[in-house]
């Protein structure tokens, strides 16, 4: 009965489904992909300084104990509404998990594995190329991964400044008291954030080489044994 | 072809109130390897580092075969001189046959030459390459990472090997397997090696020179054998144990013990024999296995006798560098 109100709330064009779904779906691509630029280029842009790294890492843990509705409600006086503050505060959330990530898989690799390339006669960007993004990809896509989903479960908050999407459904859902008109905009959610979780699960094995992989099998081989 | 010859090398490290390396000059034959042997910190890989420019001299020269490195590009020196570490640092994400192909695969080879190469190489180190090639260095043991590191630091051929503590973090049997090993591939092989260790007794396996540094000085270079009976200092005579009987026996020759004269060798036509580049461990083995009271020293080339070995020679030969040790000791409380 619920299920078949939802359909019909889904189809009835006067609530514009589809646009709140592209809306919704635009906020987070652009954020995720803000994020990913911004904590790579921060994360290897801090890595030699520890004056810098130390800054940036406790910044980072710092933002992510600050509940990002606390920071919309002060960013709203400076930000504004709409589409624009939106994608700046889900790309702030979005930063840290992708930035701490990138300077500690940068940090984790053993100095020994430079040190050899180099004495082997690898220029800068071999090494880069060859060595480093190889061993730092898998470890920064976790980050990527973290931040995607919970910008997923994060952009409904986006209506509440305005910005579309399925979180006007919960909001004027709640306001109104109406269960499917919640359902509608709180299922697609669950079912994305779910999604890019697999997704992006899947990715981030398929970024780890084999040769990293190796250690795993080998130990959970000796387990069964 | 690669001698290599460091003038007056010096090197500050920023802020560090002692030179790392102090003045160094020496020079390492042609396909020989020369061990640089001292305790922690006394500027070993500091030098060795030089040599391929991973770091530069604050003055002095290093040459290869009269040219100086300095004028070269750092990135084609590395090319041409094979680096192995104590830590190996193999890459984690490439199978052990791409791990030894990498400065091949840089270096513009064919895909064929370069399957070969890997091939020749698992083999010489003693890996099997049906089984190994497509292993990752996390499936490998210390021992086989550090057999591979050699493969690799081999791969293009380089005249030139420096090697810092790469049998260090083994432990003692596969160490001693290791070092066989790369005795075995030296004589093959005829590189130009500098060897960094602490360990005096893998000095004295493996060098044909020893460099002993303290302090970032080169305190004094010889072969095991010069060092044993003319330590330049007493720093130099406890290092490597002039004290040591075992050792002594084992690297000393029997010329270095042998009475002359060769009367005693005409009256016992047979009299048990042995080379004169035998060690004084082998002549005591054949003393006490023939039973005899003294063994003919023949010259190893010309097959001709030369003197006289027994048992009181060998014990005089090696109490002598103890007694002038105690003389030393003695006679230090006056300075
Ligand atoms: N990068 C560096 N910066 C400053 N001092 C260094 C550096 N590397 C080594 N040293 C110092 O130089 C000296 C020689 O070091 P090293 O060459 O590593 O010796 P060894 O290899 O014989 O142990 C030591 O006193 C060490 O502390
Ligand atoms: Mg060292």
């Amino acid at each position: 009965m619920l299920l078949v109100q939802l359909w019909q709330f889904i189809l009835d064009p006067a609530n514009a489904f589809w646009d709140h779904t592209v809306a919704y779906l635009e906020v987070c691509a652009v954020s995720v992909v803000l994020a990913t630029v911004l904590g790579i280029a921060i994360g290897v842009a801090v890595v030699r300084s520890p004056l810098l790294s130390f800054l940036a890492v406790n910044l980072s843990g710092l933002m992510r104990a600050i509940p990002i509705i606390a920071f919309l409600a002060a960013a709203l006086p400076y930000l504004g509404v709409g589409f624009k503050p939106t994608i700046v505060a889900l790309t702030l959330l979005g930063i840290p998990p992708i930035l701490l990530n990138t300077y500690t898989g940068i940090r984790g690799i053993e100095p020994a594995i430079i040190d050899a390339a180099r004495g082997m006669g690898l220029n800068t960007r071999q090494i880069l190329l060859r060595i480093q993004v190889p061993l730092v990809l898998p470890i920064v896509a976790a980050g990527v991964r973290t931040s995607a989903v919970q910008i997923v479960a994060t952009a409904t908050l986006a209506a509440i400044i305005g910005a579309g999407g399925y979180g006007e459904y919960i909001v004027n859902g709640l306001y109104e008291f109406k269960t499917v008109q919640i359902l509608a905009g709180a299922l697609p959610v669950a079912l994305l954030a779910l999604l890019i979780e697999l997704l992006m699960g899947w990715l981030q094995r398929a970024l780890t080489p084999a040769g990293l992989r190796v250690q795993e099998t080998a130990l959970s081989e000796a387990a069964r044994a | 072809m690669a001698r290599i010859a460091f003038h007056e090398v010096s090197k500050y490290y920023r802020g560090a109130s002692k030179p790392a390396v102090d003045h160094v000059s020496f020079e390492v034959a042609e396909s020989s390897i020369c061990m640089l042997l001292g305790t922690s910190g006394s500027g070993k890989t500091t030098l060795l580092r030089m040599v391929n420019r991973l770091i530069e001299p604050s003055s002095g020269t290093i040459t290869i075969d009269g040219h100086s490195i300095l004028e070269e590009n750092p990135i084609q020196l590395r090319r041409r001189i094979g680096y192995v570490i104590q830590q190996v640092g193999l890459f984690p994400h490439m199978t052990i046959a791409e791990n030894v192909r990498l400065t091949a695969e840089i270096a513009g080879w064919s895909k064929a030459r370069m399957e070969s190469r890997v091939d020749e190489l698992l083999t010489l180190v003693g890996l099997d390459p049906a089984e190994y090639r497509r292993r990752y260095p996390r499936q490998l043991s210390g021992g086989q990472q550090q057999r591979v590191g050699l493969a690799r630091a081999l791969a293009a051929d380089p005249a030139i090997l420096l090697m810092d503590e790469p049998f260090g973090a083994l432990d003692a049997i596969t160490r001693v397997h290791l070092q066989e090993e790369l005795q075995r591939i030296q004589r093959e092989m005829r590189k130009t090696i500098l060897f960094v260790t602490h360990d005096v007794e893998e000095a004295f396996r493996l060098g044909d020179q020893i460099a002993i540094l303290s302090e970032g000085r080169l305190v004094q270079i010889g072969t095991p054998v010069d060092l044993l009976l003319k330590p330049a200092n007493e720093f130099v005579s406890r290092l490597i144990g002039s004290d040591n009987i075992q050792r002594q026996l084992q690297y000393l020759p029997v010329s270095s013990a042998m009475l002359t004269g060769t009367e005693a060798a005409g009256r016992y036509e047979n009299q048990p024999r042995c080379s004169s580049e035998a060690t004084l461990l082998e002549a005591l083995m054949s003393l006490i296995a023939s039973g005899a009271h003294s063994l003919i020293v023949y010259d190893e080339q010309s097959q001709a006798p030369i003197g006289t070995i027994t048992l009181s020679a060998i014990n005089q030969a090696i109490t002598t560098a103890r007694h002038a040790e105690a003389e030393k000791t003695t006679a230090s409380p006056t300075h």
